[in-house]
């Protein structure tokens, strides 16, 4: 592959690696691009990604692990486009993604990334776990198979494997059931949304995700589609259109903000606390939604919302896009993503941080722990404080 | 295994050193026109002690020791010339006080000017810095180390001159400090022991600024930039040097630029004004647009272009998007503001040569005692023609700078030449002696100020 026939080989070049993609809104720090914030060398900085890809696609270094893993380290959070002033920024992450599909061309790929989309391909999700074993998050629910219901609720990878983002799964099927809303789930039928598999460049493999959830939704006549995770909501409402998929889609908190809206979902519970919330980047950077989940909160009686001082735009990713909640490329320190955001959230006071993405939740429930405040700071996914809140938990 | 890279490791851990391709790659490089020269080693140590360390490694093993800041002096001051450790201080990022009362602030090398102004904005909101107009990524101490100036220039002049005291590590290893804090005092003055000004401007040459104390100013509440415009070069002198003498204003920057076309060889000037309250800044407006420029609009000689209230940090990087090229650099200069037409006219002359649309800018520094005026040549990084081209007009412009009677202000490697060929032979001489005294195995960053 030569720079000349780079998707974005007349625009690669023109980082001028200012940096301004290193701060957050508030120039409060040069530590929300995840990975620069965890490694705080230049080759980890937007900038550097940048151009080390350019120089690896105009062979003037050669393709290394260390290289692989430095493009991988990219959440894909966006914080760079976000803050870049040039006119080029809206494609950063593209350039990100167009380069790693040139090493998955090449078929050069870090171990972690290459497992991660073996296992997708093979089981139908990152985790490597069988296809049967999918729907066990709904045990002890009364949660139907998706019949014709008015909503498909596409629980997801995370939701569905994950020991801790199914109790937030299994939360949200519970409200659904309380509030009396018409849903079901695809159980083991359901397959991997692809969103990861997207970021990481492997495009054929995308393809044929999204072309098989399609076919499977059409076939059931799917109409509406509560997703789980803000991944899914975006690869079914920004990517699935491209390919046939015209569904509505929905992320669960506006569903269950219009719930408390109109009153079909009441608090009989209040949580008592300071609660901070994070905003997951593929609700808020992707797609503009901050205000919903907290609309939410602050209904909840008692809840008093704190913000961390990087917030909405200038959210400091939990360091688990584009599959680093698997690949990992970014744990193992004090000065990973997850770690620094958990603090951030334990600085407010809060002693709830509350999220909207299973990817958030798995992230930061193991950097509480890393950090030793687990007993000071709780992480809990919207959808388990409703539940609570509402009565839901534990009913079905 | 390479026993540098091991001693390294030792002194710092694994994941702040790398001699690996990458690294290299990414650490040889300048974001102007420099040449890249790749370093042996890239370490990013986090305390005063591992630099010590570091240095002390480097001269047993005869190694070059290159500190780097922000990297944005776009002249190649931190290319590694002659390789060696490639030292990254941008994790050395602590605020370590602010001394609200006697306002200053004591900081680690590798602050930014981002953290600092939203530090000061968060907890200090009536006190400031002089931020000078590079990204926010650039680092205080890169910027006071080059003798930068900001947009309090104008009152207070050069940044370099608001150092009330610095800790520095010098070639040999020892941790020194200079001000006040030297006899175990807070880091209010950098006076009146002797004088030892042996660090500033010298590129990291004679040693590593580890901490540095740093005048804040005072930020009035209200803040904006108003704008006039003349159309005759040689108004500028004078109505910076009128604009002076009302002690109004923060900061008065002249610029002219042959994009966009209508605005092409007019002079614009930014004017910012600061206030605490209406009263005090419709006093400030009058003065300066009434009583000081209203003659020229009476004339017909210029025009005022409005005042937009809130300073918004300057996006300078945008230049260098300039077709779409990723790429600019400029030589600047601190001049005489009597120059300023010359400076104009000739800078447009070496642009056009070169097919480059002419962008030149001159900042006021103090009561007009001299201007920051500098000539940008933007470059297309993916067309050697251009960056060879945008590099020759880099040096056409050193030499003219001295030509008109002026310094280069941080010159490259090319600039530095052409001054120390100029220089006075005894401060020739002392330089070296210093350079020689400080740093006798010439480690540090070597190729910066070498006088054979």
């Amino acid at each position: 592959m030569a720079l000349k026939d780079f998707e974005y080989g007349d625009t690669i070049h023109r980082c001028f690696r200012c940096g301004y993609c290193k701060f957050p809104v508030n120039w409060t720090d040069v530590n929300n691009c995840p990975p620069y914030a965890r490694f705080r060398m230049e080759t980890y900085s937007c900038g550097g990604r940048l151009w080390l890809a350019r120089a690896w696609l105009n062979e003037q270094i050669d393709w290394t692990e260390h290289l692989a893993e430095i493009l991988y380290s990219c959440t894909t959070c966006r914080n760079c486009e976000i803050k870049c002033p040039l006119r080029f920024n809206v494609d950063i992450v593209n350039m990100v993604v167009a380069a790693r599909s040139e090493m998955v061309e090449a078929g050069r790929l870090p171990p972690a990334v290459k497992k991660f989309l073996e296992n997708i391909e093979l089981y139908g999700n990152p985790y490597g776990t069988g296809r049967s074993s999918r729907s066990a998050w709904a045990e002890g629910t009364a949660t139907e198979q998706y019949n014709g219901h008015e909503y498909l609720f596409y629980v997801g990878c995370a939701g569905s494997y994950d020991a801790r983002a199914r109790q937030s799964a299994k939360a949200l099927a519970q409200i659904l059931q309380k509030a009396g809303i018409s849903f079901g789930v695809l159980g083991s039928e359901e397959n991997c949304d692809g969103n990861e598999v997207h970021k990481l460049g492997e495009k054929g493999l995308f393809e044929v995700l999204a072309q098989d959830n399609i076919a499977r939704f059409k076939k059931l006549g799917v109409k509406n589609i509560i997703t789980l995770s803000p991944h899914a909501f975006n690869a079914f409402k920004n990517h699935y259109p491209a390919y046939g998929g015209d569904f509505s889609i929905f992320h669960y908190t506006h569903l269950l903000c219009n719930l408390l809206r109109t009153g079909r979902i009441r608090f009989s519970d209040g949580i008592h606390a300071k609660v901070a919330y994070h905003d997951p980047c593929f609700l808020g950077r992707w797609n503009n939604e901050y205000e919903t989940p907290r609309e939410i909160l602050r209904a909840i009686p008692g809840a008093d919302l704190v913000e961390m001082e990087k917030n909405r735009e200038g959210a400091l990713c939990c360091g688990g896009g584009g599959g680093n909640f698997q690949i990992d490329l970014l744990g193992g320190s004090e000065n990973s993503p997850a770690r620094r955001r958990v603090r951030e959230a334990h600085e407010t006071g809060a002693t709830i941080l509350a999220v909207a993405c299973p990817k958030c939740l798995i992230m930061f429930e193991d950097a509480v722990k890393a950090e030793g405040i687990e007993e000071k700071l709780s992480v809990l996914d919207i959808s388990e404080i409703v539940a609570k809140g509402c009565g839901a938990e534990g009913s079905t | 295994m390479d026993p540098i890279y091991q001693s390294l490791a030792a002194i710092v851990d694994t994941e702040h050193v790398s001699n690996r391709p990458e690294e290299l790659y990414i650490y040889s490089f300048d974001l102007g026109t420099a040449e890249p020269h790749q370093p042996d080693y890239v370490v990013s140590p986090v305390t005063t002690e591992q630099i010590q360390e570091i240095v002390r490694l480097a001269n047993r093993e005869n190694i070059p020791v290159v500190p780097l800041g922000g990297g944005m002096s776009l002249a190649g001051l931190a290319v590694p010339l002659k390789g060696g450790i490639l030292l990254d201080l941008k994790r050395m990022d602590r605020i370590i006080e602010v001394n609200e009362k006697a306002r200053y602030a004591v900081l680690e090398c590798g602050v930014s000017q981002g953290q600092l102004t939203s530090y000061l904005e968060r907890h200090y909101p009536h006190l400031t810095h002089s931020e000078p107009g590079a990204p926010p990524a650039a680092t205080i101490v890169g910027n006071v180390v080059i003798h930068g100036q900001g947009d309090l220039a104008q009152p207070y002049g050069f940044n370099s001159d608001m150092v009330n005291g610095l800790e520095v590590v010098l070639p040999t290893g020892e941790a020194c400090r200079f001000g006040s804090c030297a006899l175990g005092a807070r880091w209010f003055t950098n006076h009146p022991l002797p004088d030892v000004g042996l660090f500033l401007g010298w590129c990291g040459a004679t040693g590593i600024i580890t901490k540095l104390s740093i005048r804040l100013l005072p930020a009035k509440r209200i803040r904006g930039v108003g704008r006039f415009v003349v159309d005759d070069e040689e108004l500028v002198p004078e109505i910076m040097y009128k604009l002076t003498h009302t002690q109004m204003a923060e900061d008065i920057i002249a610029f002219s630029s042959a994009i966009p076309p209508f605005a092409s060889m007019l002079q614009h000037f930014t004017v910012n004004i600061a206030a605490d309250s209406e009263k005090e800044l419709e006093m400030k407006q009058e003065i300066i647009w009434d009583d000081t420029l209203g003659e020229y609009i009476k004339k017909g000689d210029g025009a005022y272009l409005g005042f937009t209230r809130n300073l918004e940090r300057p996006q300078i990087s945008k230049t260098s998007d300039y077709k779409k090229g990723g790429g600019f650099e400029y030589v600047g200069s601190i001049m005489p503001i009597e120059k300023y037409p010359e400076c104009y006219r000739k800078g447009r002359e070496i642009s056009e040569r070169y097919n480059i649309p002419y962008t030149v800018t001159g900042r006021c520094i103090g009561a007009a005692h001299s201007m920051m005026f500098a000539w940008t040549y933007a470059f297309n990084r993916a067309d050697p023609e251009t960056i060879n081209g945008a590099r020759s007009a880099l040096h056409e412009t050193d030499r003219l700078v001295l030509e008109l009677g002026g310094v280069i202000w941080k010159p490259g490697a090319y600039g530095q030449k052409l001054v120390l060929e100029r220089l006075d032979p005894n401060t020739r001489e002392l330089m070296k002696k210093i350079k020689g005294i400080l740093d006798p195995k010439g480690i540090m960053n070597p190729g910066n100020w070498e006088i054979p």
